[in-house]
């Protein structure tokens, strides 16, 4: 079991000095180890003879007594790796069959043979340095960038919001303004079109009045059969359609009655008393029944099918087409209200039912009302920029109260949205708003969360985001979303997993995610 | 796994559909009780009486290795035939089948690993209505009663067991199909007659003859004079019995639970037998339950079923079926144990009562020998709904006894590959190739050591299994290469529904080759599983199974490697939109046998097939791993099992310990369950403890269901992963005991995992004990299974024995209940003062990286200073140890203040680098001077350490070779 206690260590140029230490030791610490000397572990727990370092039984509680063995459970090797990094790896990967360490010397008693791979791994590591430190300089110019046109948007933004609070304070007041003016009319309007509207009422009653009374005097000569001036019950009783107690007949009883209680009645008597009980069921004689009136409407809905524009001869895989695409357009609906044929009835209507129109206003009055139209339109118009305005400025500020990063430099995500599309699915990407899943053949659409805050470590906040409350999982949470940020000169999704259930990863390359390059001298230390 | 919603699609639909409403809790409704299957119901109206069965004494024919003797049923008078075998070992098997069937009864194969020896028997004696016989040299003697038929089996003076006691033989026999109601009345016959006879047993009703027996005779039976057992039989059916007859009868030949009817083409067959034991209060076995280690009284409730079922979100403590059934019984008092194994594979249901009334009739040799009649003891009936009776009574007298008894038949446990009994990291699903590099990397970045990581359905390319998912695990041989690099091992899943596509190699061969189970109609069964619609392959055929076995060759399994082994899942199998969510009894296997006659096989023939691939792709050099969730009785020749879709809940977690030992008492030591719980999330503590219980149990896997939150080790904090990282390297520091315990019950079948009676039987305290176990003899674990836990209550047995903490090493003395408490970091476990436990201390990223590693030995000295241990060592993954005696078997003991190795098995050579690097004394006082000796050199001195507060002698590095022959002597 006993191995060379102590290794040779060879630096990698040739003007290296030699320095003995047992195997595991770093440099730095191997002044612990002195030869032939007993040696004190290094938590000072005990004190054993020098041979006993590393000579594969674990004596010391800390492991110190085993630096180039596997007999400490909590010992730790050190593996110099010239010509890449040296690095510490538990004691118990110390001839595990396993190479762990690039020198190959953590494997030098299990039987397996390892490659130094360590001028490779150097070698790579700083191509792949070199590499990420052009992206890192390229991105960091393109975040420079980046920042400055934040500063410059922000600045923007927020001259165009006080810009836009000082026109605010002009523009509300030109409401108000308009607000007033537009009362100031109105008043007028309003008053001009009650006494018009009265005016046109009286002349209607007047008018029905009139009316009612000859359609009386016409019956009243009508049912006077007998031309005395008088109608008797024998000549009500000629309309049978009087009948009020629905036997179908108008018996005496009953058209005395409805002469007052009386055998006869005169003109006036008539126009007076009886008419009016008998006028809604009268039907004047020689008249046929009214006749339906479905015609007119027949007619109408009949109308529009010629109108449909003929130059459209619709061939039918044509038509399919647009029923598919019909199908899966959201906004077809509201094109719909213009297929459908104008409805145009209603003045007729109107007329139908016996009721007039009401005369144009006189001039002054309409004068009056074109007026006050004008005034509210006025008013609307400078009303709806005020919102408009408010909606602007609202925007602004939530952007600007934005935790854009320290520098702004994430502002330029704002508004943009990234796609990547996978086998399955298309991610969405709408930085400081939303992220989604939409299945790449059809399908809903999918809410992985909406922007939350940002969710790095508190050293570094900005490299991650968080996204929150997407659409629940059965049996589950609601969707979230952690999108990790990380240094590239173009912005993209790379990549997206849900490495646990409902919770999605996805990674984003931005530039303002790139920091200030270090050196690249710098990196490559320690090496002996 | 079980439910999947929305991942799997079009295939979830139903599924889905079925199981949304359950929410976190079994749907009882999916699941039959005894009054829903109509064979258990007819078998159970039977009461206890007067049995209708004669034997005909005078048919007798003895043999060379076996009694046959002929049974008939007097009221339809169908001749039975009995068959009694003296089996060496101390047991005795019975069987019952009919004399001349219609047809042939399934006799279940393939389940017993030899024709079992046979000891000669003997007639002693007899009288015009017994008979007595000799059971080989035992000592054991049985009693055959003519009329009414029962047996006696007793030792010297003593009686061990009835059977037939109480009557309960029913054995519906093989019939034509006819369709008028006489006939039907008289198919059942047989029930309805005792119920009738135990009313009005002085009045026997003329019966018409059935077919099948003395065609045309009227049966004028009279009612034997059983006062005793007609006094305990009921009396209050008289109303209900001639509807509940019509009922019984619309079962036998067509049965229909919720949406599913079963044809039963073969009509009643069922089969049912009870048995007594008398002077027996404690019953175990018969998983898989969901229950407490000692079995409950069935009265009043269901009885124990049997029937592998995938039951979604099951529930603890009832006698529901679960994915796994094997059919045996034990029985225990301080004197003896005995076992009862029913083998037979159809949906069996087994009723256990408990009665002080023992009090039975049987011939006059014993009628001084029942003293009083308050004799404890448990009956216990069987009901199967086909096949034969076929019963082995294992006869003890001791626990190893039966374990050895019962191992002869089945087999023992298949020695694992040692990477197997080492920490499996498991979740539905490890997403693609890089999710495993990164768990992997995890796990050495956190520096917790694990041998395996598993990967579910989602790998598959579509859910075919052998394949691979094109665009998430494209490059299957690069990764599991990765894997071997840090010599670890991979386990992908293989369930045996096969998609159903034309585009699918296997399915393909396999339809072509007409391997798929049949439906009644003969055409292809198709029922709906993960993939959608899916075949079964019919495991059940050799020529099946050979083929299957071929499948896992490097060349046909593409992107399989060495370390690459398997996970059969679903193998009850489940179908998710069959009856009980399983396949439908009237489908037709090879031979023509129906799914009804053997279906608890199927499972276990997919592990035999899936393990014999296994073996066969590396030329029959290289030991299987294949995990199983349906199980029969041998199944632990094949593999491990674990106990299903549980859930992240206290409860479940310790109900895991009684349903490992139900199973380690029935040969299937390799047992787990899923570290965390399946369904649900597991807080911290919860989580952390599971580890710790995990530790110490046989099969060590962490597991998850795909909706639950990502759970690796790191994710719960610095603290919490320290926890859990250090109860997994206490596993695997002791993993040489672990193989070494394993090597013995592959040897001797010898459980695993114990129960405390199995090693203190005569200790009525420790009967019930089943919150703390014994793995193997020399350690005794009691996790913590409480939330928020303070401490814990343990019972350390062992008249004059002494117990060592191994964590504090403190010593407690035997028998006491301790009161320990705890922290989070505590995991209970004690070792036995006698014994000596060898350790590897130097956990590894694997158990393979230390293998050649050193070891430490623990002694721990019994009161009289002495201790005993021993070593087993092979490579740890080859049949060499088998084949070519390639392992070594150290015994290691201490008496006289000298710890002596030699070897224990002079057979077994084997070279290990390996060597002794620390022996640890616990009890010990300071010596002077230790001194070693090594055959043919000088002694040498060692350097020790002695704590004078714990008496913990350490030896310092004996550096003696594990195989060599030496001696430490303390002075």
């Amino acid at each position: 079991m006993l191995l060379s206690l102590l290794l040779p260590v060879l630096g990698t140029l040739a003007s290296s000095v030699e320095v003995k230490r047992p195997r595991g030791v770093s440099l730095t610490n191997h002044h612990f180890y002195e030869e032939s000397k007993p040696f004190t572990c290094l938590d000072g727990s005990l004190t054993i003879a020098f041979d006993w370092i590393n000579d594969d039984y674990c004596d010391c509680p800390d492991g110190s007594d085993e630096p180039g063995t596997s007999a400490c459970p909590n010992g730790r090797f050190h593996c110099t790796n010239a010509g890449y990094r040296p690095q510490y790896i538990p004691s118990s990967r110390v001839n595990d069959g396993v190479c762990d360490c690039c020198d190959a010397t953590d494997e030098y008693n299990s039987g397996f043979v390892c490659e130094n791979t360590c001028k490779e791994m150097g070698r790579k590591e700083r191509e792949a340095l070199a590499q990420m430190a052009e992206v890192a300089r390229e991105g960091f110019k393109l975040k420079q960038a980046l920042i400055e046109e934040a500063s410059k948007g922000r600045e923007d933004k927020q001259r165009t919001l006080a810009e836009l609070q000082e026109g605010k304070k002009s523009l509300e007041e030109q409401v108000e303004t308009l607000r007033s003016a537009k009362e100031a009319v109105e008043k007028p309007e309003k008053e001009a079109k009650e006494i018009h509207q009265k005016n046109w009422e009286e002349q209607k009653a007047a008018e029905k009045a009139a009316q009612e009374q000859a359609r009386a005097s016409e019956a009243f000569q009508e049912l006077d059969d007998d031309g005395d001036g008088l109608v008797s019950v024998a000549e009500l009783q000629t309309h049978t359609e009087l009948d009020v107690d629905g036997d179908g007949t108008l018996s005496e009883m009953e058209a005395q009655t409805l002469l007052g209680n009386a055998l006869q009645a005169d003109a006036s008597s008539f126009l007076d008393a009886v008419w009016t009980s008998i006028k809604e069921r009268y039907k004047p004689e020689g008249l046929p029944d009214p006749a339906p009136l479905p015609e007119a409407p027949i007619e109408e809905a009949a109308d529009p099918q010629p109108e449909l524009p003929p130059e459209q001869p619709a061939p039918e895989e044509d038509y399919d087409e647009e029923e598919e695409e019909e199908g899966d357009d959201d906004e077809s609906n509201e094109e719909e209200p213009k297929v459908t044929p104008p409805q145009q009835p209603s003045d007729k209507a109107a007329e139908e039912d016996g009721e007039e129109k009401m005369p144009p206003y006189d001039e002054a009055t309409q004068a009056l009302i074109d007026a006050a139209q004008k005034a509210r339109e006025q008013f609307e118009e400078a009303e709806k920029s005020l919102k408009e305005m408010e909606d602007s400025m609202r925007n602004l500020e939530k952007e600007i109260s934005f935790d854009f990063g320290p520098q702004g430099e994430f502002s330029y995500l704002y508004n943009q949205c990234y796609e990547l599309t996978t086998n399955e699915y298309v991610y969405r990407l709408c930085p400081f708003n939303r992220v989604s899943q939409k299945p790449k053949h059809g399908g809903a659409e999918t809410s992985l969360g909406t922007w939350g805050a940002w969710a790095g470590p508190e050293e570094n906040k900005f490299s991650a985001m968080r996204y929150e409350h997407g659409t629940a999982c059965w049996q589950g949470p609601n969707r979230s979303t952690t999108v990790k940020l990380t240094c590239g000169k173009d912005t993209v999704v790379t990549s997206t997993t849900e490495p646990s259930r409902c919770e999605y990863l996805m990674e984003l390359v931005t530039p303002a995610a790139c920091q200030e390059p270090r050196d690249p001298g710098a990196a490559d230390h320690d090496e002996l | 796994m079980a439910a999947a919603p929305e991942r799997v699609g079009m295939a979830a639909v139903i599924w889905t559909a079925l199981f949304l409403a359950a929410a976190f809790a079994v749907d009882r409704s999916n699941f039959k009780t005894c009054e829903q299957s109509s064979f258990c119901k007819r078998q159970r109206s039977l009461k206890p009486g007067s049995s209708p069965y004669r034997a005909l004494l005078e048919s007798l024919q003895l043999n060379q290795d076996s009694m046959k003797l002929q049974l008939v049923n007097e009221v339809n008078k169908v001749p039975l035939l009995l068959e009694l075998y003296g089996l060496q070992g101390n047991m005795t098997r019975i069987k019952i089948n009919e004399l001349s069937p219609l047809r042939p009864r399934y006799e279940v194969p393939d389940v017993l690993v030899r024709d079992p020896a046979s000891t000669r028997l003997a007639v002693t004696g007899r009288d015009e209505n017994s008979v007595e016989l000799s059971l080989g040299d035992s000592g054991h003697k049985l009693i055959l009663t003519g009329k009414p038929f029962r047996m006696d089996l007793l030792q010297g003076r003593e009686l061990v067991l009835s059977v037939n006691p109480r009557g309960l033989l029913h054995f519906e026999h093989l019939r034509q199909r006819k369709d008028s109601f006489s006939d039907k009345v008289s198919s059942s016959v047989g029930s309805l007659w005792d119920k009738i006879k135990s009313l009005f047993h002085r009045e026997p009703p003329k019966e018409p003859a059935p077919e099948g027996g003395a065609a045309g005779e009227e049966t004028e039976a009279t009612v034997p004079g059983d006062q005793e057992s007609s006094e305990k039989s009921t009396k209050s059916e008289e109303g209900s019995d001639a509807p509940e007859q019509a009922e019984e009868e619309l079962g036998s030949w067509e049965e229909t639970f919720k949406t599913h009817t079963d044809s039963k083409p073969n009509g009643p067959t069922s089969v049912g037998l009870d048995f007594s034991l008398p002077g027996f209060e404690h019953v175990y076995g018969i998983p898989e339950h969901a229950d407490n280690l000692r079995l409950r009284t069935t009265d009043g409730g269901d009885p124990y079923r049997l029937y592998n079922l995938d039951v979604f979100q099951y529930e603890l403590y009832n006698p529901m079926a679960l994915y796994g059934s094997v059919p045996v019984l034990l029985a225990h008092n301080i004197q003896r144990t005995v076992g009862i194994f029913w083998l037979n594979a159809a949906e069996t249901w087994v009723d256990i009562s408990s009665n002080t009334a023992g009090k039975t009739l049987f011939g006059k040799m014993l009628d001084y020998m029942q003293g009083g009649g308050e004799t404890p003891q448990t009956d216990v009936r069987w009901m199967s709904e086909s096949g034969i009776v076929d019963v082995f009574l294992l006869l003890g007298p001791a626990p190893r006894d039966v374990f050895r008894q019962y191992t002869t038949l089945t087999g023992t446990q298949a020695l694992p590959p040692f990477f197997a009994i080492a920490y499996h990291q498991s979740r539905w699903n490890y997403n693609d190739e890089e999710d495993v590099d990164t768990v992997d990397a995890g796990f050495d970045m956190h520096d917790i050591p694990y041998d395996v990581i598993w990967l579910d359905i989602e790998h598959t390319d579509g859910k075919r299994y052998f394949t691979w998912d094109p665009s998430k695990f494209p490059h299957p041989r690069s990764m599991l290469e990765r894997l071997a690099a840090k010599r670890r091992k991979m386990v992908s899943i293989v369930d045996p529904h096969i998609k159903v596509d034309s585009g699918y190699q296997i399915h393909n061969e396999i339809r072509s080759r007409g391997f798929y189970v049949k439906t009644k109609d003969g055409s292809d069964y198709e029922g709906w599983c993960w993939p959608g619609s899916a075949g079964y392959p019919d495991f059940t055929s050799p020529e099946m199974r050979t083929w299957w076995a071929s499948m896992f060759s490097y060349d046909q399994y593409e992107g399989s490697t060495e370390n690459l082994y398997t996970w059969n899942d679903m193998n009850e199998p489940s179908v998710f939109n069959g009856p009980e969510v399983t396949m439908y009894k009237d489908a037709v296997h090879q031979g023509g046998w129906e799914h009804r006659d053997l279906h608890n096989l199927y499972g276990f023939y997919v592990q035999m097939a899936t393990a014999q691939g296994q073996v066969q792709r590396s030329g029959g050099l290289e030991r299987p791993f294949v995990l199983t969730r349906a199980f029969f009785a041998g199944s632990q020749r094949y593999g491990a099992v674990w106990t299903g879709d549980n859930a992240a809940e206290w409860d479940h977690m310790k109900i895991s310990i009684p349903m490992c030992l139900s199973l380690a008492l029935v040969g299937i030591s390799f047992c787990g369950a899923d570290v965390g719980g399946f369904f649900k999330s597991p807080d911290a503590e919860l989580l952390v403890r599971w580890y710790q219980l995990g530790a110490y149990q046989p099969f060590y896997r962490a597991h998850a269901h795909l909706d639950t939150v990502r759970r690796e080790p790191w994710l719960f904090g610095e603290e919490n992963k320290a926890l859990i990282r250090a109860a997994i390297r206490q596993r695997y520091a002791l993993l040489p005991y672990w193989y070494t315990t394993f090597y013995h019950s592959y040897r001797s079948g010898q459980p695993v995992m114990r129960p405390l009676w199995v090693e203190y039987p005569n200790d009525i305290t420790t009967f019930s004990i089943d919150d703390q176990f014994l793995i193997g003899n020399a350690l005794l674990a009691h996790p913590v299974t409480e939330q928020g836990a303070q401490g814990v209550q343990l019972y350390l047995p062992g008249k004059g024995e002494v117990w060592y903490d191994v964590h504090s090493h403190q010593k407690h003395h035997a028998p006491q209940t301790l009161y320990l408490p705890v922290t989070m970091s505590s995991i209970p476990v004690y070792q036995r003062g006698g014994t000596i436990v060898p350790r590897k201390e130097r956990v590894r990223r694997s158990s393979d990286c230390m293998h050649h590693d050193p070891y430490t030995l623990y002694v721990a000295l019994s009161p009289q200073g002495t201790a005993e241990g021993d070593l087993f060592i092979d490579d740890g993954h080859t049949y060499n140890f088998e084949s070519k005696a390639q392992y070594l078997h150290r015994h290691f003991s201490f008496a006289s203040n000298t710890l002596t190795s030699s070897s224990a098995d002079s057979k077994g050579i084997f070279e290990s680098p390996a060597w002794i690097e620390r022996v640890v004394i616990l009890g010990a006082g300071k010596p002077a001077a230790v001194f070693l000796k090594q055959p043919g050199l000088a002694e040498t001195r060692l350097d020790f350490q002695h704590e004078a507060e714990t008496s913990v002698l350490t030896l310092r590095k004996p550096s003696v070779n594990i195989g060599a022959d030496w001696s430490i002597s303390l002075r």
